[in-house]
């Protein structure tokens, strides 16, 4: 085994269900969570969410409509209206600080909604997101034609004429190239023709390859089955189940009952 | 002598040398007003005081300081720019998430408090203005005799439009504003310094407005009240050309500049009020105005 992969399933034992903070040299989590509430307006939608992402791991987030996923991504982002508990990026608390400053973390937030921009063209689009200051390499320009030949041949359309797909992989692809490590990625597999699923799957194959930590919110377990080295299940606002990757078999009965598959 | 609808060509060519030249001003105060609505949905209503303020400022420079024209072509942009930067650093900011009412309320009060200071010091007289030598004879174009600097004036307030249009449409920081305008939360989820960049824009809008204000101070009388004639006729502009579109705040400006300039020849009463017919008509037809898209 190298060093680097057994300093990494070091601190993936070290913290599996414990909240402490990893010491030694032993890397901070790339996304720790602990006792997250999260708020939009009166509602109070999240409820103690416990959660992590150690560096280099793909880890999904499953659950039902309304559980909850996207407002867990949200409130790491500081998008909801109001948040507590604690949220680690990196070794370093997000809640209190400014908007703008948790993605200088090294955090890329691709949001369900895509968030594409009518009144950039592609390009603009692809290159709106700042380089951060992590000296993470990620993936070059060039890197992510190849992966999405299509945002080349598009490049200056507006970003919104774009096809639903290629409007997905422009939302993930313009994350990809800024120096963030940590890829909070919600719904990307939704509503979406086969062939392009295929394409964002082989996409964060190539993510975890690079050392990337991904979060995925996502419905579609068969998309993630394949990708995830660990999912959590949520349900009204709370994290209900952990499943080792290994664990799958052995838990899926109780994983369809939580889904509703 | 030529004629059409009876009109002579001379006097029609002149209206609208004139038309244009008033769009072109239109255009720019409404683009500073755009700008600014378009990416913290505010209307600055002390963008008619700003103007003043720019005019003021040139004929201060001169009185008081020696300082000719292109000096304060250069320094009164700037430290309008800067008195704007300060309104929104001190105040606007923290009306963020409120009502935009509150920030029309403040504006609105401001520009009170503004003309009010220059009115106490320099009274509602006005005071000529003179353009600098370079510009001051007049230009034969021909049809008509033009005074030098309206060419220059109509000039520079295009080249301002269209500076200004290039850096919105076609800079990386004018990507990181059109994106602020449609998703500030997700602008700041990339790690763009949202207030900073609200800041910025009301600066640059301000100093758009102190612009025309230089430019306009050798064309009509430099008063403390310049301002609050001119803005009214630039909301109903704005109203027209849609709210935070650049291209439609610049076009209905320049527009609207020689429709006026026309009624004047065809028919002379209804000239100063032909803007806000218009404004009535664009606002029962397309409410989000001609150019502007429905939030
Ligand atoms: N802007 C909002 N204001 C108030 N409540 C909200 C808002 N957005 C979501 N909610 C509520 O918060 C809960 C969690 O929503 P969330 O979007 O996080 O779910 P999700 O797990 O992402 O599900 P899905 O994406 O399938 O809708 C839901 O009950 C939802 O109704
Ligand atoms: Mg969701």
């Amino acid at each position: 085994m190298n060093p680097v992969a057994t300093q990494m399933s070091a601190s993936r034992l070290q913290s599996a269900g414990s909240s402490v903070a990893p010491t030694g040299k032993a890397e901070p989590a790339a996304l720790s969570i602990r006792d997250l509430h999260a708020w939009y307006g009166d509602s109070h939608v999240l409820h103690g969410v416990e959660l992590t992402v150690n560096p280099g791991e793909t880890i999904c987030l499953l659950g039902r409509n309304g559980a909850g996923r996207t407002t867990t991504l949200r409130a790491v982002m500081g998008l909801t209206s109001a948040r507590t508990g604690s949220i680690g990026v990196f070794g370093k608390e997000v809640i209190g600080l400014p908007q703008h400053h948790v993605a200088r973390l090294g955090v890329g937030y691709c949001p369900e909604e895509r968030g594409i921009f009518a009144s950039l063209t592609t390009q603009e689009n692809f290159l709106l997101p700042p380089d951060l200051p992590t000296r993470f390499p990620g993936f070059s320009i060039d890197e992510i034609h190849q992966l999405f030949p299509n945002l080349k041949a598009r490049a200056n359309s507006p970003g919104t004429r774009l096809s639903g797909g290629e409007q997905q992989m422009l939302a993930v692809a313009r994350i990809f190239r800024t120096g963030a490590r940590l890829l909070l990625l919600d719904e990307i597999s939704e509503g979406l023709a086969p062939v392009i699923v295929q394409a964002l799957g082989r996409a964060i194959k190539e993510l975890k390859k690079k050392g990337f930590s991904v979060l995925l919110a996502e419905q579609n377990f068969r998309f993630s089955a394949k990708l995830a080295d660990r999912f959590y299940v949520m349900e009204r606002g709370k994290i209900v189940l952990e499943i080792e990757r290994s664990e799958l078999g052995n838990k899926q009965a109780e994983l369809n009952e939580l889904l509703g598959v | 002598m030529a004629e059409i609808f009876g009109i002579p060509v001379p006097l029609l060519l002149g209206q609208l040398m004139l038309g244009l030249m008033n769009g072109a001003f239109y255009a720019m105060l409404s683009l500073g007003l755009a700008v600014i609505f378009g990416l913290m949905d505010e209307v600055n209503f002390a963008h008619g005081a700003f103007f003043m303020m720019g005019a003021m400022f040139a004929w201060m420079g001169g009185q008081y300081f020696h300082l000719g024209f292109w000096w304060m072509l250069l320094l009164a942009p700037l430290a309008v720019g800067l008195f704007g930067l300060l309104v929104e650093r001190l105040m606007l900011r923290r009306l963020r998430g409120m009502d935009p009412i509150y920030g029309l309320l403040l504006t609105f009060g401001l520009t009170l408090l503004i003309e009010g200071l220059f009115r106490t010091f320099f009274g509602v007289a006005g005071s000529p203005y003179n353009p600098p030598a370079l510009l001051g004879g007049t230009l034969n174009l021909g049809f008509m005799y033009l005074p030098t600097y309206y060419v220059f004036a109509m000039a520079a307030s295009l080249a301002a439009c269209f500076g200004t249009w290039f850096l919105i449409e076609r800079t990386k920081l004018g990507s990181y504003l059109r994106a602020g305008t449609e998703n500030p939360a997700l602008v700041q989820a990339f790690g763009i310094n949202f207030p900073l960049l609200v800041m910025l824009t009301f600066a640059f809008g301000s100093a758009l407005a102190g612009l025309a204000g230089v430019l306009a101070a050798p064309i009509i009388q430099v008063s403390p009240l310049m301002g609050s004639n001119l803005i009214i006729v630039v909301f109903a502009i704005v109203v027209i050309g849609g709210m935070g579109s650049v291209m439609g705040a610049i076009v209905s400006g320049l527009a609207l500049g020689v429709i006026e300039g026309l009624t004047k020849v065809f028919y002379a009463p209804i000239s100063s009020t032909v803007v806000f017919i218009l404004m009535a008509l664009v606002l029962t037809v397309r409410p989000a105005g001609l150019f502007g898209k429905e939030k």
